[in-house]
């Protein structure tokens, strides 16, 4: 096995080409035909479905979904890149530990940890409990998009910490010494050393959480009380209630193309030779 | 005081995580059968959980997939990411592209998806093809967490041992791997947790009895889910942080000797 | 090498034990979360000496696609009446042979030929109920009977409507006086608008939740089935039920035997060991719903009898409607919902 090899990579990109390839050609099929119950044999090609999504009630949607998982992901940002870092900073015997026991949490079912925090929040939970022991008002915790965003960066914060973790663990300490014997102080050495080096990491980190943050449909329901809809309900609804696999489809795949002009978006500012980061 | 600084940060953090359990595992004693009341402490849930033949089947199951999965993932995602890496720029980039598709598809796109595969090929829906969708969505993750790894790789060291006369298999089984360890170890991590709770993509994909914790928690929601998923999460969660720190103490061992 | 071996051979065994294969004989059941006392299933499987492969799904939506697309082989399916129809035109189901089931005479006379199935060829009913509202007879004051509670102002953030847009627009279009049923735009736009105008008195959209939170007194007021009505009433004692006046809905989940049924003279057999008098009470123990057995229905105890919620007067029942499968019309119920939920 030639360890140069970008052969390597082949056996998988048949599996990607049968498993992921084949069926996304099947949703894009989806997309651009009309549902023909009747006659199997008369495809009719419309861009129709596609035209459907241009109505304000859908864009709003989707304007909402982006918004709240760009909002989770750099939440998830800012409290997951100093929890990586510290952790990195933990005596070795203990490190294997705690990134364990950070991970532990998501082995127990989402769903049920979802309901756990309604009963954490809710107007008879928890904290409000708590807070009329100490006579203090009921706040409105739940059923809104602070819940949701709550829910989200509960559910993927150990999905950034994880990559920037990995990638801060291996970091040469002596370029760190070297910087600060050039005499830098604490926070340009941040930046211009550790940050960077981090970045794949950081990249990965932002693409695990900010995707199923997008399309995630049991923390909207659950935690915004169903009130503000975000586009994976309306794929699943679709889908399964409305059965609108063409219309569904079609949001799939306007869904696809934004992330992937994120991603490149996200590319043009990060192209960096040296860190060789793409995505 | 920086040292407290961080030491109070994590344990805010690992408060905020483990929040939730907490109140999972409280509940698992609750004798009422509804979240919204305390009925009193009990054992009751933990013995019905012997019982109940269905939460052991899905139990099996789960582990079972959870852990085929994610091993079958890691070698796969491992292998490939390596092949990725050695790539041209503009072949990996249409290559992780295709990668991420399953990360970026709303599950129930996949699962559908991945349905429709299966049953035109004319392939029963079971074990086999749960297995299948699950490595399908974990492998991405695996490429995802050893990539970056292999981005920061020293090729100099690589170079130097192939120029030494190592094998390609030696400097990939001595000098490549270790480097990569914790991205290898961070996406089989992933991949198994990812496996352990998934719902949609499993439900689409299954057929003939097989099923698993989360078809079985979603599918109890309508009624009011039954506190002994409490009690099982609870035992899982103590077999688990048993095993931690068992593993703890033999490395702490070691690290001693 | 020597790990790497024992761990393959690990892998290899778990994934084997995975592949069943089994001589005996199994049946394949798809039902609801919690919808049987599973006692029940062991018994069968001893009485009759099969296995049963028994799998749950979490709304009749997730089963129909599953089913519809095909690669299924379930002997039994246990869903709600509208479905069944959908399932009786689109010729996914096969009709029954009563022969096998001598416990039908027991089946209520009210709940057989019903639009869903006229003439009685697809289905065995299973439980039914009712849509209504719970409330807590604490905060709301005096004797609720409409669907007006529901929009009532002073109880604003107080009030959960259900994510669900057949329900949600059957209390809208009762409330307006217009069939559930109907495909009149003009009145699913007023059901919309009058959906729209209540959405800042509620609190939230919920499925599934509604029993744990009438239970903690988080909502005062709810849409509700009957049949989680009767559980939340069972642990808070300061909760009510009833059926609106104008009318409301009425539900059957039902057991048919689908096209591809690989056993069907054993699952004919399962629905009539389950619907004998004993097996329904038994069920019924666990299930709470209300009954559609006849002996069984002389049976239960008392509180489950006094409880409108799972004994509703015949005055409700007869002003109440089934929901029908209203195929491709039901684009303009999700149009008006999704209108609703994105407002």
């Amino acid at each position: 096995m030639n360890v140069k090899s970008k052969y390597l990579a082949y056996p998988y990109s048949i599996w990607m080409m049968i498993f992921i390839l084949f069926p996304l050609f099947l949703i894009f099929l989806y997309s651009i035909t009309l549902r023909n119950p009747n006659d199997i044999k008369t495809i009719t090609f419309t861009f129709e479905n596609f035209a459907k999504f241009f109505n304000p009630i859908y864009i709003n949607v989707l304007i909402r979904s982006i918004s709240v998982a760009t909002l989770s992901t750099i939440i998830c940002l800012f409290i997951g890149y100093p929890a990586a870092y510290l952790l990195t900073r933990v005596n070795e015997k203990n490190k294997g530990l705690l990134i364990l026991l950070f991970i532990l949490p998501m082995w127990m079912n989402m769903l049920l940890r979802t309901y756990a925090w309604m009963t954490i929040l809710g107007n008879t939970g928890l904290i409000n409990s708590f807070l009329s022991l100490i006579n203090l008002p009921n706040v409105n915790l739940l059923y809104n998009n602070s819940a949701v965003i709550l829910g989200m960066v509960y559910n993927f914060l150990p999905f950034m910490v994880f990559p920037i973790y990995t990638a801060l663990n291996k970091m040469d300490r002596s370029l760190i010494e070297a910087a600060e014997d050039l005499g830098a102080d604490s926070f340009t050495i941040f930046r211009k050393v550790i940050f960077p080096l981090s970045l794949p990491g950081v990249v990965s980190g932002i693409v695990m959480v900010f995707m199923p943050a997008v399309s995630t449909f049991v923390i909207p329901r659950l935690l915004g009380g169903g009130k503000n809809v975000l586009i994976g309900n309306l794929i699943e609804k679709l889908f399964l209630v409305t059965r609108d696999w063409n219309f569904g489809a079609a949001l799939s795949m306007i869904i696809l193309v934004i992330i992937f002009i994120s991603i490149k978006i996200l590319n043009v500012l990060k192209i960096d030779k040296e860190s060789g980061v793409s995505i | 005081m920086k040292n407290k600084i961080s030491k109070l940060y994590l344990s805010l953090v690992f408060l905020f995580l483990y929040a939730p359990i907490a109140v999972l595992v409280v509940y698992s004693f609750n004798d009422s059968k509804s979240r919204g009341t305390w009925g009193g402490f009990t054992f009751k849930w933990y013995l019905e959980l012997f019982k109940d033949r269905d939460i052991k089947s899905a139990l099996y199951y789960t582990v079972t997939i959870a852990i085929v999965a994610a091993v079958i993932s890691t070698i796969v995602g491992t292998i490939s990411a390596i092949g990725i890496y050695n790539m041209k720029t503009n072949r990996m980039n249409l290559f992780l592209n295709i990668n991420y598709l399953p990360i970026i598809n709303p599950d129930i796109v996949t699962g559908i998806a991945l349905m429709i595969l299966f049953l035109s090929a004319n392939i029963k829906l079971g074990f086999i093809t749960m297995l299948l969708a699950h490595i399908t969505f974990d492998i991405p993750y695996v490429i995802l967490s050893v990539l970056p790894k292999l981005k920061q790789l020293d090729n100099n060291i690589t170079e130097a041992a192939l120029d030494l006369g190592a094998t390609p298999f030696y400097s990939l089984r001595k000098i490549i791997i270790p480097q990569i360890k914790p991205g290898i170890i961070t996406g089989f991590l992933i991949a198994f947790t990812l496996s352990i709770d998934d719902f949609v993509i499993s439900f689409f994909t299954t057929g003939s009895g097989v099923t698993n914790l989360s078809i079985e928690i979603y599918s109890m929601a309508r009624r009011g889910i039954s506190p002994t998923i409490n009690a099982l999460s609870s035992l899982m969660l103590v077999v688990v942080l048993g095993l931690l720190l068992i593993i703890n103490k033999r490395t702490t061992l070691q690290f001693k000797e | 090498m020597k790990k790497h071996l024992i761990l393959i051979t690990i892998l290899f065994a778990l994934v084997l034990s995975g592949c069943n294969s089994s001589k005996e004989e199994t049946l394949d059941i798809f039902n609801y979360g919690q919808y049987i006392d599973e006692e029940l299933l062991v018994e069968f499987e001893e009485e009759f000496g099969v296995k049963i492969n028994y799998q749950e799904y979490p709304t009749p939506e997730d089963m129909y696609t599953k089913v519809k697309a095909g690669g299924t082989d379930y002997d039994l399916i246990i869903t709600g009446e509208y479905m069944i129809e959908r399932m009786i035109s689109e010729d996914m189901v096969q009709k029954i042979n009563f022969d096998n089931i001598p416990n039908y005479q027991y089946i209520d006379e009210n709940f057989k030929n019903q639009p869903y199935d006229p003439n009685n060829e697809y289905s065995v009913p299973y439980f039914w109920g009712t849509l209504g509202i719970v409330y807590n007879t604490e905060v709301v004051q005096g004797n609720p009977d409409s669907w007006d509670l529901l929009w009532n102002e002073n109880y604003s953030g107080q009030i959960l409507m259900m994510d669900s847009q057949r329900d949600s627009l059957a209390a809208s279009l009762k409330k307006l006086g217009y069939s559930l049923n109907t495909t009149i735009e003009s009145e699913i736009e007023d059901a919309k608008n009058l959906l729209i105008e209540q959405k800042p008195l509620v609190m939230a959209y919920i499925v599934d939740e509604a029993l744990d939170m009438m239970i903690a007194d988080e909502a005062a007021i709810s849409l509700i089935w009957s049949g989680e009505a009767v559980a939340a009433m069972g642990e808070n004692d300061k909760l009510n039920y009833y059926i609106p006046k104008e009318g409301s809905n009425i539900w059957i989940d039902a057991a048919c035997i689908p096209k591809e049924a690989a056993n069907k003279d054993l699952a004919e057999k399962f629905i009539n060991f389950v619907t004998s008098k004993e097996n329904t009470l038994k069920n019924i123990d666990y299930v709470w719903y209300s009954t559609v057995h006849t002996e069984a229905a002389k049976e239960v105890e008392e509180f489950l009898y006094d409880n409108p919620a799972f004994n509703p007067s015949q005055e409700s029942i007869n002003k109440s409607e089934m929901f029908r499968d209203l195929g491709d019309n039901l684009k303009l119920y999700d149009d008006a919902w999704t209108e609703v939920i994105a407002h």
